[in-house]
């Protein structure tokens, strides 16, 4: 299933944002537990080692099946299944900004490609946020990336080298909301005259 | 020394400004071109010049008040947009569509698709140096803007669609005009084989011209006619069903080869494809209401963001939506087919003649209107 698939490799973005946290010791052994027993799996050279990890996973499980309890209480960060039929797509990833360009990778590595880049203000938070859609060609299934960032300063890195399509969409981003897509080839206005300085979309802009 | 002296002459360089004010553009957009001679180096296109801030637009009035709007973006295909965003907060809000409005709603979109395949037909066989086939599209073309006109009200900027239903119900001479306009159709379309898809000279103009590889379709977004005839089989309405499009019958036609006359023939046997849903759709056309039965005067989707894919004549029209529970959108984006169609233009355009990009052009299907917004 893509939808899995894609929903385990995102969720691997969010490992050292949870160790960067001031996570509780419990759960940063539980990661790294998790760790060490994905490296087992992934290299099954290292034989001498999977004994200990698969009893380590075995002590693991009863803790993971406590665990889902306190952490729906908690809400960690991480990929989020949607309604399909209320919402429009399946997977809702909330990322740091610096994030996105390995989530872009990662959905471009499994043949994603890209619907549309959307700015909203959410100018009450003084942030703004930038929504990425994406989509599969053979199998329907409608990841949403979103990430937000200062409104004072805005700035994101450009995913236009792995997605070429991007770059139209960030610099129309970049005409309406004034969002710097760090590393961008060209942030010219597109659709606005040549010489615009201002960015329609914001909440505050006054004609 | 000076660097314009020091240039070798075999490597000189020049700038060409094709358009604004291009007909082989059709409409206003600029491409900026940096020739070696007769071949491409670069291309740029200048975009925006009717560019209207639909989406500002969107966040200043109701979201009934919009429904307008959506006819004046792509206004070759306007029933898509409106299917696309009435579909989107019907989504949002959860607003039950009659069977029967669903049934109207699929007639007329793929009526106004075959309509947008005759205009881009004629079009670009006249971008080539074909003139009569123009003729010929825009008699078939008149047929079904009557045809939606006695329904619709309007020949080009349709609003027939409402929250949870549609404005008007056909009439029997819709449905027996309909299929006459088949029956036509169907004698006239071997007639366009005989007359430019067979011809030589056009097979020589499209042929391995202009060729979109998978991948290069994917990175840029592409959908729509333009991604189908790059072999990838991608259509909304069969990958993505919405309204009642999974109780028809129909093929999605897919060339491999990626080239001009790939996409040319996708877009042909779409007539036919849509011909074929709209026979099924009168054959199986519901009795009941076209409205619901309390209408909807108040839109107020709960608060959150939405998406909505449509197939439009053009590729995958989307419109996300941001509500914050108020009665007018608090974003709204829309997501044009041909601007990620367009954006490949210039990695695809590298390296032909100048003439060849114009095919390459013209079989991408552009409507600015729709790729500025």
């Amino acid at each position: 299933m893509l939808l899995a698939r894609i929903k385990e490799a995102l969720s691997s973005l969010y490992e050292d944002i949870q160790e960067t946290q001031e996570a509780p010791e419990a759960v940063k052994d539980e990661a790294a537990g998790k760790v060490e027993t994905a490296a087992a799996d992934a290299a099954p050279a290292a034989e001498f080692q999977t004994e200990e990890s698969a009893a380590e996973q075995e002590e693991a499980k009863p803790e993971e099946a406590e665990e889902p309890a306190a952490e729906a209480a908690k809400a960690p960060p991480g990929p989020k299944e949607t309604d399909y039929t209320a919402k429009g797509y399946h997977l809702d990833v909330d990322l740091p900004p610096d994030k996105v360009t390995a989530a872009a990778e990662i959905l471009n590595n499994e043949n994603f490609f890209l619907e549309t880049i959307t700015g909203v203000d959410w100018i009450d938070e003084q942030q703004l946020e930038v929504v990425y859609d994406f989509n599969h060609f053979d199998e329907l299934c409608r990841v949403v990336i979103r990430t937000r960032t200062d409104r004072n300063n805005p700035e994101i890195p450009t995913i236009s080298h792995i997605y070429q399509g991007a770059n139209w969409h960030e610099r129309e981003t970049h005409d309406f909301f004034g969002i710097k897509f760090v590393g961008h080839p060209d942030l010219s206005p597109l659709l606005l005259p040549e010489d615009a300085d201002f960015h329609p979309l914001l909440k505050d802009f006054k004609a | 020394m000076n660097g314009l002296l020091q240039q070798d002459v075999n490597q000189e360089t020049f700038t060409l400004n094709l358009g604004p004010q291009h007909p082989a553009t059709h409409g206003v957009l600029r491409v900026k071109l940096v020739m070696d001679g007769e071949y491409i180096v670069q291309a740029e296109p200048v975009l925006g010049y009717i560019h209207r801030m639909h989406e500002k637009m969107g966040e200043n009035r109701t979201w009934v008040k919009f429904l307008p709007n959506c006819g004046r973006m792509d206004y070759l295909c306007a029933l898509s947009y409106n299917h696309g965003y009435v579909a989107a907060l019907e989504r949002a809000a959860g607003i039950e569509v009659p069977e029967r409005a669903e049934y109207l709603r699929v007639i007329t979109v793929e009526l106004n698709r075959i309509s947008s395949h005759l205009l881009w037909f004629g079009a670009f066989v006249l971008d080539l140096g074909g003139f009569t086939p123009l003729l010929y599209a825009f008699d078939d073309r008149e047929h079904i803007l009557d045809l939606l006109e006695s329904v619709t009200g309007s020949r080009l900027t349709y609003c027939y669609f409402r929250f949870g239903g549609v404005y008007n119900d056909i009439e029997d001479s819709f449905i027996t005009g309909t299929r006459e306009f088949i029956k036509r159709m169907r004698k006239r379309m071997p007639m366009y084989d005989a007359l430019v898809t067979k011809n030589i000279i056009l097979i020589k103009r499209l042929k391995d011209i202009g060729p979109i590889s998978k991948d290069m379709a994917r990175r840029y977004g592409a959908t729509g006619p333009v991604a189908r005839g790059s072999g990838i089989n991608y259509d909304v309405r069969k990958n993505e069903p919405y309204s009642v499009y999974s109780e028809f019958d129909f093929d999605v036609p897919v060339y491999e080869e990626g080239d001009s006359m790939a996409r040319y023939m996708v877009r042909m046997d779409e007539i036919e494809q849509s011909m074929r849903i709209i026979e099924q759709a009168l054959d199986k056309l519901p009795e009941g209401e076209i409205k619901p039965k309390k209408a909807v005067k108040m839109v107020k989707p709960e608060k959150g963001d939405y998406y909505h894919a449509v197939e439009a004549a053009r590729g995958s029209f989307g419109v996300r939506l941001v509500s914050d529970g108020k009665n007018q959108a608090y974003r709204l984006k829309l997501r044009s087919p041909t601007y990620s169609n367009l954006s490949l233009f210039d990695e695809a355009s590298r390296g032909m003649l100048l003439p060849d990009a114009l095919a390459l052009m013209g079989s991408l299907d552009l409507v600015i209107p729709e790729i500025d917004r």
